[in-house]
């Protein structure tokens, strides 16, 4: 009878691991609480499922176990029990499915007013660029990426001349303000992953990529590679910083604009008209 | 609400082809080596699996002294930590996993449990295994090769796979990788039009199609589902090689390699995702099928009764495997693809849930006033069912897209899959093996070391896994060597780290116990007899065991009724086999 009783100790000790053992996930700093939300359902829904199938089989496994003179009941099919099943399996199903893709629809639904930042993954480490006053980003491309380019941004695009272009540094987000995270990579696939954002998403070389999200409280995150992108991946960590919007200006003055860097010699010369061999 | 057709035997056809002559060897080689006979090739491919499995085995353990004790060891360089999960993952889904159930159990049990003699093309089943052995060859020579084998992930994601800060990505490993799939999937065409041949055309007379245990639906199933599928591999992999030796760009983007512009341009990376996961979804029921089959006789033989709702059980079979087509982009919710394809693979992915809780339920209904044997393949299957539905109720996690979107790519994604698609099938494998041992050699596995094994395996794995989820849930990524300990982690997950390692080790200790029982017991177990477990299906029939070339005697079995005739009321013993014509016995069975 060991066998019942160890398939009683599986429901229990999963069961109590869940509730007792400290491992859970790390405090939320985005407004993705739903995505929580719909995962405890999950975790409630599952939970449920699977300590009723197993405990089920240990009484079964207790109670029919091969004992002389047992003989097994005769019964090919019961088409009312299996109806009653796949209903409310269906039902149980759909409670998931439903608030899942209720949240969905708004991570794939950008504000209007979200700001957009622009992350650069290479190998093996992370670079920003944000809009400048003219709150727009210009044009880029792998194909300009060059030592003194490393970014690749368009030199010809007069919207990107004061891109504030943020290089193998930290990136400073304000906090409250939707944004609109802009995913490229120049080289191979990698993954822009904050654990207390919720929110992931492959970056992939020729496309641009995307999600959103609001910081919700000020704090340093680290940014982690997610998707296996060479020898260097599990080292390919950065930092995301959520400021005040007073802290957040103050970092902002500090940075240098795309025209700014490609010419060093002139710095703050940002109006000046740069051309490139 | 009991629905017996009576009368089954009435619909028993006269034969429609006269019998061919089998191919009989005229010598040692081609009795044994060379061989034409499918239980031949089945054994064959069964111990090339299990050798490469341990090559697996081992390249597991290292990647988990390194995660549980990291910078302890010297030699495992993240290099070598990708090479070890890359090997470990394709050896286990393609070479072990699919080769053991389709080459192995599929060439084993197909013929000896539809009646008939061989497969219908015995010199091409040949011809499979012998294909497979040199993929396995190109696969083990790449450990050779200079740099080593690949380390782009057993998804082999370009562009990293073929790029140089990828181990293998410009020298021979990814070559050799891509070369023996290439060969293991022509191998693997020439036994899978078999396989589907001989079930559609190769059954015994009287053996319809719900007459056929589900072990050959389930394997049945598969194979039909990776000769679709496995094609999506071949081209991709096709591409990729042409990529990386002939410089086209299938799938590789303009891009900038550590500061130097390389010559491709145009390609997409993400479509070969799209064609990775197109095969890599089916893939995993292409495993799961034949378990789900197997797993289903086990429980009814052993526990005397009849597999609950088997029309049911059928079409929750071809019910999934139809579906399992249009799930795969599950894998890519945060890939970058159109996000609103989110909707209609998640939506896709949870009705699979559907009917496959049904055959949960039927398992577990058939134990239901069973009269259970706790033998060692039935314990198997108990253990099966416990690891299957927690892996499948976590998948529930993931295949809701937003639910996803924190667990993709962490270990949460890597506990799922294993229990899922590793331990649940590997469970039912060993079930398997101590339920048709005594046909393959006339010997029981021994008893004793088989507790052991199986007590070891199922706690350890469950321990090993479990907990798993826990360090995902954290968000530790996965192909991590190391986490370190960044700011965002709750608690440290060094110790959860360090015992999984201790579990991982000791549950692969046990599976040499049980290589030992098996090589053992071929000379030392005890007789085992033609029917030991007293079931009802042709195979226990033959005249003789293990059966002969041409499996049955002078004459091939005729059916009379469905494989689950256990416990009959009124019959003298609580089963009767297919073949029995049911003289002075009530004909049951489903029509």
């Amino acid at each position: 009878m060991a066998i019942a009783l160890v398939l009683v100790l599986v429901v229990v000790g999963s069961v109590l691991f869940h509730a007792l053992s400290p491992w859970w996930w790390t405090p939320i700093a985005s407004n993705w609480g739903y995505i929580d939300s719909t995962l405890i359902i999950t975790f409630w829904i599952t939970g449920a499922v699977f300590a009723a199938v197993v405990l089920f089989m240990a009484y079964c496994v207790w109670r029919f176990r091969h004992k002389e003179g047992n003989v097994a009941h005769y019964e090919p099919e019961n088409k009312r029990l299996e109806w009653w099943l796949t209903i409310l399996t269906g039902l149980g199903v759909t409670a998931m499915l439903v608030p899942g893709l209720f949240v969905w629809s708004q991570f794939v639904t950008v504000p209007a007013d979200a700001t957009e930042v622009e992350v650069i993954a290479q190998q093996w480490q992370w670079s920003y660029r944000l809009p400048g006053a003219d709150g727009k980003l210009g044009t880029s491309g792998s194909h300009l990426v060059s030592p003194e380019n490393p970014l690749g941004v368009n030199p010809d695009d007069p919207n990107g001349q004061d891109d504030v272009v943020v290089e193998a540094a930290d990136l400073h987000l304000p906090m409250d303000k939707p944004v609109k995270m802009l995913l490229r990579s120049i080289d191979v696939l990698h993954d822009f992953y904050v654990p207390e954002f919720r929110a992931k998403m492959d970056m992939i070389p020729g496309s641009v990529t995307y999600f959103w999200f609001t910081p919700t409280r000020t704090g340093t995150f680290e940014v982690l590679c997610a998707e296996l992108c060479g020898t260097g991946h599990g080292f390919m960590r950065g930092i995301v910083m959520i400021d005040t919007a007073e802290d957040y200006a103050t970092w902002l003055g500090e940075q240098s604009t795309f025209a700014q860097l490609s010419t060093p010699e002139q710095v703050g010369a940002a109006e000046q008209t740069v051309v490139r061999p | 609400m009991v629905d017996v057709t009576p009368g089954a035997v009435d619909v028993i056809p006269p034969a429609e082809v006269p019998e061919v002559e089998l191919y009989h060897p005229h010598s040692w080689w081609t009795k044994y080596v060379f061989s034409q006979d499918a239980k031949v090739i089945a054994i064959q491919y069964s111990g090339t699996a299990i050798a490469i499995g341990m090559v697996a085995l081992v390249l597991s353990w290292l990647m988990r002294l390194q995660l549980g004790f990291p910078g302890t060891f010297d030699f495992i360089t993240p290099e070598a930590y990708y090479q070890f999960i890359t090997m470990h993952g394709m050896i286990m889904v393609i070479y072990l996993l699919t080769a053991l159930f389709l080459g192995g159990f599929g060439n084993y049990l197909i013929p000896l449990m539809v009646g008939a003699r061989d497969m219908v093309f015995p010199y091409v089943n040949m011809l499979s295994y012998w294909i497979y052995l040199l993929a396995v060859l190109v696969l083990v020579a790449s450990f050779f090769a200079p740099g080593g084998p690949t380390g782009a992930g057993w998804t082999l994601y370009p562009p990293q796979a073929i790029l140089g800060g990828t181990p293998g990505g410009q020298q021979a490993g990814i070559i050799l990788m891509l070369v023996s799939l290439i060969l293991f999937i022509i191998g693997f065409t020439m036994g899978g039009l078999n396989y589907v041949v001989t079930v559609l055309q190769g059954r015994a007379r009287g053996m319809t199609l719900m007459r056929m245990p589900l072990t050959v639906w389930g394997i049945f199933t598969a194979t039909v589902m990776a000769l679709l599928a496995f094609p999506a591999l071949f081209v991709a992999s096709v591409m990729m090689l042409f990529d990386r030796v002939l410089g086209t760009s299938f799938f590789m983007p303009a891009l900038v390699e550590m500061g130097e512009q390389l010559s491709y341009g145009g390609g997409s990376p993400i479509l070969f995702q799209h064609l990775f996961w197109f095969f890599g979804h089916p893939e995993v029921y292409i495993v799961a099928l034949p378990a789900f089959g197997i797993v289903s006789d086990l429980i009814s033989t052993h526990a005397r009764k009849n597999i609950f709702g088997y029309r049911m059980m059928v079409w929750a079979i071809v019910g999934i495997g139809a579906l399992s087509f249009i799930v795969w982009a599950h894998h890519m919710y945060v890939s970058g693809m159109h996000p609103y394809f989110g909707f209609f693979f998640a939506t896709t992915t949870l009705i699979i849930a559907v009917p496959t809780a049904i055959k949960v339920y039927n398992w577990v209904l058939t134990l239901w006033r069973g009269d259970i044997h706790l033998t060692i393949p039935m314990l198997f299957a108990l253990a099966f069912i416990v690891t299957f539905v927690n892996g499948g109720l976590t998948g529930l996690f993931l295949g809701n897209v937003v639910v996803d979107v924190p667990l993709s790519d962490t270990m949460f994604v890597v506990a799922h899959f294993h229990m899922v698609m590793g331990v649940a099938p590997i469970l039912v494998i060993f079930g398997a093996i101590y339920h048709w041992y005594p046909k393959i050699t006339g010997r029981m596995l021994n008893e004793a070391l088989g507790q052991f094994h199986f007590w070891v395996t199922f706690v350890g794995a469950y321990a090993i896994f479990f907990p798993m989820h826990y360090v995902g849930l954290v968000g530790v990524p996965r192909r991590y060597p190391e986490i370190g300990e960044p700011a965002f982690i709750t608690a440290p997950v060094e110790n959860l780290n360090a015992f999984i390692t201790v579990a991982a080790l000791v549950v692969g200790f046990a599976q040499l116990v049980f290589l030992f029982n098996l090589i053992w017991s071929i000379w030392n177990g005890r007789e085992a007899g033609g029917n030991p477990w007293r079931a009802t299906t042709l195979e226990w029939q033959t005249s003789e065991t293990p059966p002969p070339h041409g499996n049955f005697g002078k004459e091939l079995p005729i059916v009379y009724r469905w494989a689950y005739d256990y416990s009959v009321p009124g019959a003298k013993e609580d089963f009767i086999a297919q073949n029995d014509p049911g003289t002075g016995r009530p004909a049951t069975g489903l029509a």
